[in-house]
């Protein structure tokens, strides 16, 4: 314990030189931006056949560091230096790095849609026969043996659009291990992986250990870290804070969260009075949204539902469950067709037709998926923060650039933003900061229910943590808010009370004080079986 | 703090942010002085100078509805140049075979351009017909219609109230006589002190409000140099029979859209939908409405355009107007906007046309014919869009 000070390369360097079995070690790693220090004299020692995770905020240079690792960013320029298998490594591209066992998978799934599992793994590296074809037997063959060893029993000609997400993640891992990976480099592999999936993902990572395979796993769920590492290396502001080993220091997620926001935090769920009151915020009766594309397919069916004011209720459930079409079509009917049901704001029954007036009416939906659905990276975050209601710093139509500019200081301020100015392309924001950006937008518009999907995916705790006290702050205010989580331990932290919704039906409704995890997947559960 | 240590940060950069944010400008003077020596100064008499601008009007009008299309993800309409041909033989055919009103006329052929646009529009915004397909279509339909309007002649306009409107010299009294004209420099004088005075006061303002600012050499400089170049071109005006109204109107068609992208909340959505359509429909912003507005406006400045081509060239046939939306393509892309819509301002277009109009002007002087045009505009065109790709990949993109 007492060690933590010290850098540990230099422990296991000395101390352990003839012990450990050290496949990669990275050395002062040093990486520069133009105007910004990504990384700082980083060390990683990682020792062959374990699983290392690495953690830190979003930012910190986790993955930066993993990009200089795989040849992303060339050698020279960095400094630094790399021995893998006791070699010093100077890989130029990603197929150097490759071709000695460094794979790397994506946070984002580099896949295919319309192309089979089998034409996606060899892609760059199609199976050739003499004639210089594509042997199809062959690479089907290959696909399909590579495919066994994560246990994935499909067919090789199969479209990936045609698979779920977690299997999708495992083609990837089936890709690394026909690229013959020695190294396996995930970056948050479950982000996007329902909790079963996720488990899945992990315990699979644990049977390659055994087999050899060394993997280094960047995540944010700490429970997995707890589940699966045997070490833990936390970086922030692009230095390296620590190593934890499990069974020598103290592996447990209040000692991580303390390495990574350097100071322990006791609570992960700011306190709020509870002030719910009487009048009921938003209602929905006998909500029914049918597929936008297959008409006779019902996404969400009958669901009835309510929000007070001054209340946080929360939507629990598992991925495809229907929770973000039944925002969005509540969402001035954003999703799905033939929408039928009535919908109540402030006790009066309204009808919205679009996103519009929603926004008029007081709704704000954040989206999960704020890449896509929510921010325009390109554009700057004064732009993106007064977008859904322009008019607001208009007149007669045209935009009070001064107006505008104080409001987006204001709203960077507010939501404790990092940012050199607001002039900054959102695309250049960490995740954790684009999520306050995408908040300040929705904040911007006044809203009076705040239908929140996803709020804290892929961000760090402690940015979690101001979205916390931001909703919190909203309810305090006498506001409504729906929270929509996979999440369920956030969903137990902040919300009054918790909804339960599988295969588009509402299961269930609990009280937040008696909610457990056990308890809301009793319920999911329990209405897949019937 | 912050702000300080990111003006000093700024500063470092400088030159080369300076490089990459007038990296067109650079290339327009550059292309400009080579021109200059290769007709032994010729492109620089008034009377060229002069055309420079005028012939290129119309590029630069069509260019500012192209480049609204284009912010919307890259669209671009294929039919303009046959509604310049179905505009203009449609007033040509009017004024000329039926003697009808010209001013009735005009808002006529303006409201039939608009209705082109709109029938575009309409599909493209409400039932999501790929805008190249449909523009394709409209280029043919478009270009059928003004043939049979013209029943496959060539008609002229000589009424001069209709030539007035857009091709006059202006003559002010008291300034100009036949033999000195005034009134160009008189013009260029209020505009630079117009621009001068813009300057100062838009840096009282900042100073007031505590905004960053840019060094005072740096505006100033800029300032200075725009009002230098603004007065030699009105000098060049003064020796070649003036302003004319045509430029009048190209100026206007230019500020106008100008402020419409760079200050209003409708302008802004162009760039909101090129940017990511799913996030500004999420956003309350009816995106549908915005194609629409960006191909019913494209409609409605190519029947402008149609009258001024109508009126400069004097006469119109079957063949008016052949790829000149080829032209406001190339201008927008020359100028900075993006390929995949979301990025671009009318001051780059500006910039685009102009390039284009002085290699084909240069050229033209020379004596170089047609074809080897074609080839050098299409040189220039890749060059432009190659060094833009490349310049924003290293700087880290």
């Amino acid at each position: 314990m007492g060690g933590a000070a010290v850098p540990p390369a230099f422990i296991n360097r000395k101390g352990e030189k003839f012990l450990a079995d050290v496949i990669l070690e990275m050395k002062s790693i040093t990486k520069e931006f133009p105007g910004v220090k990504a990384l700082s004299d980083v060390n990683l020692v990682v020792e062959r056949g374990e699983i290392h995770a690495l953690i830190g905020e979003n930012g910190a240079g986790k993955s930066t560091l993993m990009n200089v690792l795989s040849g992303t960013y060339p050698v020279g320029s960095y400094t630094g230096e790399i021995f893998y298998n006791g070699e010093l490594c100077q890989f130029k591209t990603l197929k150097d790095s490759e071709a000695k066992g460094i794979v790397i998978i994506h946070q984002e799934l580099a896949l295919i849609p319309l192309l089979t599992i089998g034409e996606n793994m060899f892609l760059g590296n199609e199976k050739k026969n003499k004639m210089g074809h594509i042997d199809w037997d062959m690479t089907y063959n290959e696909a399909e043996k590579h495919m066994r060893q994560v246990g994935l029993n499909e067919s090789a000609q199969t479209l990936i659009k045609d698979i779920g997400t977690g299997k999708q993640q495992l083609v990837e891992i089936a890709k690394a291990f026909s690229k013959n990976v020695k190294l396996l480099i995930l970056d948050e592999p479950t982000s996007s992986l329902n909790d079963e999936d996720a488990k899945m993902l992990l315990d699979l990572l644990i049977e390659f250990k055994k087999n050899g395979l060394t993997s280094i796993i960047i995540t944010h769920k700490l429970n997995e870290i707890i589940y699966c590492a045997d070490k833990a290396t936390i970086i922030r502001d692009g230095s390296t804070i620590e190593t934890l080993v499990k069974g020598v220091d103290e592996f447990s997620e209040d000692r991580i969260i303390k390495g990574m926001v350097g100071r322990p935090m006791d609570d992960r769920y700011p306190v709020r009075e509870h002030k719910i009151r009487p009048e009921v915020g938003l209602e929905i009766k006998n909500w029914t949204v049918y597929h936008p594309l297959y008409h006779e397919k019902i996404v969400d069916n009958k669901i009835s539902l309510k929000v007070h004011k001054g209340e946080v209720v929360g939507i629990s459930g598992l991925q495809g469950a229907g929770r973000t079409e039944l925002a969005m079509s509540i969402f001035g009917k954003s999703y799905g067709t033939n929408i039928s049901g009535e919908l109540y704001l402030n006790g009066e029954k309204i009808e919205l037709k679009s996103p519009e007036q929603a926004i008029r009416h007081g709704i704000a939906y954040v989206t999960e998926d704020r890449k896509t659905n929510g921010l325009i990276l390109e554009e700057s975050i004064r732009f993106n923060t007064t977008l859904a209601r322009l008019d607001k710093v208009c007149q007669n139509n045209v935009i009070d650039t001064t107006a505008e500019k104080s409001v987006a200081e204001d709203m960077t301020k507010a939501m404790g933003t990092k940012t050199p100015s607001i002039e900054q392309k959102v695309g250049n924001l960490s995740g954790g900061n684009q999520q306050k950006v995408l908040l300040g937008k929705w904040m911007f518009t006044e809203p009076n229910v705040l239908i929140l999907d996803e709020p804290t995916r892929g961000i760090d705790v402690g940015a979690k943590y101001d979205i916390y006290c931001l909703v919190n702050q909203m309810v305090e205010e006498g506001k409504s808010v729906i929270m929509i989580s996979s999440e369920m331990p956030e969903l137990i932290g902040m919300c009054d009370r918790i909804y339960v919704m599988n295969e588009g039906e509402l299961r269930g409704e609990l009280d937040a004080k008696e909610a457990t995890q056990e308890k809301i997947m009793s319920f999911i559960i329990r209405a897949t079986e019937e | 703090m912050a702000t300080n240590k990111e003006k000093q940060g700024n500063e470092q950069f400088q030159l080369g942010a300076f490089l990459t944010k007038y990296s067109m400008v650079i290339a327009l003077v550059i292309v400009f002085i080579l021109f200059y020596f290769l007709t032994d100064g010729r492109l620089l008499y008034a009377q060229n100078m002069s055309n420079l601008l005028l012939q290129n009007g119309y590029v630069l009008v069509m260019a500012c509805g192209m480049l609204l299309c284009i912010l919307t993800g890259g669209n671009i309409d294929l039919s303009v140049g046959s509604v310049i041909c179905l505009v203009g033989g449609v007033a040509a055919v009017l004024i000329t075979n039926q003697g009808f009103n010209i001013y009735l006329t005009i808002l006529l052929c303006l409201f039939l351009g608009l209705a082109a646009g709109v029938w575009q529009g309409y599909w493209i915004g409400y039932i999501r017909i790929p805008p190249f397909i449909t523009t394709l279509g409209g280029m043919f339909i478009f270009r059928g219609f003004g043939r049979l309007v013209l029943d496959s002649k060539t008609v002229s306009v000589q009424d001069t109230t209709f030539l007035n409107i857009f091709t006059a010299y202006i003559q002010i009294p008291g300034l100009d006589n036949g033999e000195r004209i005034l009134s160009p420099l008189v013009v260029g004088i209020l505009v630079v002190i117009f621009i001068f005075y813009r300057t100062v006061s838009s840096r009282a303002n900042k100073e007031k409000k505590g905004y960053r600012q840019n060094s005072a050499l740096a505006d100033f400089g800029r300032t200075s140099l725009i009002s230098l170049v603004l007065l030699a071109y009105c000098y060049l005006l003064s020796q070649y029979k003036g302003i004319s109204v045509m430029l009048l109107w190209v100026v206007a068609v230019c500020l106008l859209y100008h402020f419409i992208t760079s200050k209003t909340a409708f302008g802004r959505y162009f760039y909101a939908v090129g940017g990511n359509e799913k996030a500004t429909q999420l956003s309350g912003i009816d995106t549908n409405k915005v194609y629409f507005i960006a191909y019913a406006n494209m409609g409605l400045l190519a029947g402008l355009c149609g009258l001024l081509c109508l009126a400069r060239v004097g006469s119109v046939n079957g063949a008016t107007g052949t790829s000149f939306e080829m032209d406001a393509i190339g201008s927008c892309f020359i100028g900075g906007a993006s390929a995949y819509g979301g990025s671009g301002t009318v001051s780059g277009v500006i910039i685009g046309a102009l390039l284009l109009g002085v290699i084909n002007m240069g050229m033209s002087i020379m004596g170089i014919g047609d074809s080897w045009q074609y080839v050098v505009k299409g040189g220039v065109l890749l060059l432009a869009v190659i060094f833009d790709v490349v310049s924003n990949r290293k700087s880290g993109k």
